[in-house]
């Protein structure tokens, strides 16, 4: 029953620490879905140049660990700007969303990809600029098919948040090993945050199945294809 | 110490060091972690009920739970119960575990891809059910599970350098060292980076050729 007590007390603590998991969570989405649609549009209809800058930079991002780059950028790259002072919070931002970039640009360039050129002929025929055929004709469609993919982007970006705490974000497993340090109860507290990030990352899952149910448009889907 | 001398000197030689610890992680890692996502497959698919909702449970936890969280348990949480692992070993298992849960929804797709007829008439022939499974359906199923275990993979070599922070020193885990020690954040990072860039880009070329190799000419998977 002490256990139970101690747990208690502590949920305050612990709650702050999930509204920085969330936090985290959103704004990584979100900045890598405002870097990753462009960039996903450049390496389609871009010119060379642009097609393969995004190409190394993909290459960048994916093919380095979070830790690796959440140390690259907050030992080396903040600081060696002159922004040191920079909370570990707004590193991992940056870090988790960029990279979120680089994956999200290729789940969105897939499903561009999958829609028939034909379309975009059609729509310049009809006196469609370039730009007003992706923003009208192919976007619409290419949003939805990518949101699948997309929604898988979630669980993944949730489960790396825990890694910001090797440089000391707040979130909830950086307060949850501070507080296993303070009161030397592990395994309930573990085994407990981990049914934390089960369960936001079932609700998580569940809220965008929604989404996808809610953006589809009837006779158009996955049949359709 | 000039800036040359702490790169081939000091740098290089750790991160070497910390490379092989790596390597010997993933390759631990890697094979259990491919057994392990068919074992869950065969039996989140093939199972009875109880087998089967066991199996579900299992993938729901470890993919669910984060992998840095996981090691924590594993490394930290368990001596509490009586059970203290070496770090390494912690690593290894936390890595099987959660690859393991990720490779069996990739076999699992696979193995729904056979059809269903494969497994009647192998049993009309007199095979019983893991005969079937074992010589007609996984050996279809497996290489069609191949690009994303292979992406798997490429997400264990990225995902091995959490083992630093239960205290492997891996390559991560190396640099953060000599980082510290000399204050060369920067170039101990970009090393590292480099480091598993050439690392993912091996695996990448080398499981494309691995899928060449194991493709029977003519069944294309489809």
């Amino acid at each position: 029953m002490d256990i139970i007590i101690i747990l208690l007390d502590w949920i305050p603590y612990l709650f702050l620490g999930l509204l920085q998991t969330l936090g985290l969570v959103l704004a990584s989405l979100a900045v890598g879905l405002i870097f990753g649609l462009p960039m996903a549009l450049g390496q389609i209809y871009g010119n060379r140049l642009i097609k393969s800058v995004i190409s190394v930079y993909v290459w960048f991002f994916r093919g380095l660990p979070v830790i690796v780059l959440l140390f690259l950028f907050f030992f080396g790259i903040f600081p060696s700007l002159n922004m040191s002072s920079v909370p570990p919070f707004v590193v991992a931002v940056v870090v988790l969303g960029l990279r979120g970039a680089a994956y999200q640009s290729q789940i969105f360039r897939g499903a561009i990809q999958s829609i028939s050129e034909g379309q975009m002929t059609a729509a310049r025929s009809l006196g469609m600029t370039r730009f007003q055929a992706i923003r009208h004709v192919i976007l619409p469609q290419a949003l939805r098919i990518a949101l699948p993919g997309w929604s898988n982007e979630y669980p993944t970006v949730l489960t790396d948040t825990a890694i910001c705490y090797a440089i000391g974000v707040q979130e909830l497993l950086t307060r949850a090993t501070y507080m296993v340090a303070q009161t030397y109860i592990t395994m309930p507290i573990y085994l407990a945050i981990a049914g934390v990030y089960i369960l936001l990352n079932y609700a998580g899952m569940k809220a965008l199945n929604m989404l996808e149910k809610k953006t589809s448009i009837p006779g158009f889907g996955q049949g359709a294809l | 110490m000039t800036d040359a001398a702490f790169f081939t000197e000091v740098l290089i030689p750790a991160l070497l060091k910390g490379g092989v610890v790596s390597l010997q992680l993933i390759a631990l890692a890697a094979p259990f972690g491919l057994l392990a996502g068919i074992a869950i497959a065969i039996g989140r698919t093939y199972g009875g009920r109880v087998v089967s909702g066991l199996c579900h449970g299992y993938i729901i936890f470890f993919k669910g739970c984060p992998l840095l969280l996981l090691l924590f348990i594993l490394y930290f949480g368990l001596p509490s119960l009586g059970i203290t692992l070496p770090a390494f070993v912690a690593a290894v298992i936390g890595f099987i575990l959660c690859n393991g849960a990720y490779n069996s929804e990739y076999i699992r797709g696979a193995l729904l891809s056979v059809k269903e007829g494969q497994m009647i008439a192998a049993q009309a022939l007199g095979m019983s059910r893991w005969q079937a499974i074992r010589h007609i359906i996984l050996p279809q199923a497996l290489r069609r599970a191949i690009p994303g275990v292979s992406n798997e993979f490429i997400y264990l070599i990225k995902y091995s350098s959490l083992a630093y922070l239960i205290t492997v020193t891996e390559l991560t885990g190396a640099a953060k060292i000599v980082a510290a020690k000399y204050f060369a954040y920067f170039e101990a990072f970009a090393l590292v980076g480099i480091f598993y860039l050439i690392l993912v880009s091996i695996a990448t070329v080398a499981v494309g050729v691995l899928e060449k190799r194991l493709a029977i000419p003519g069944f294309s998977g489809k």
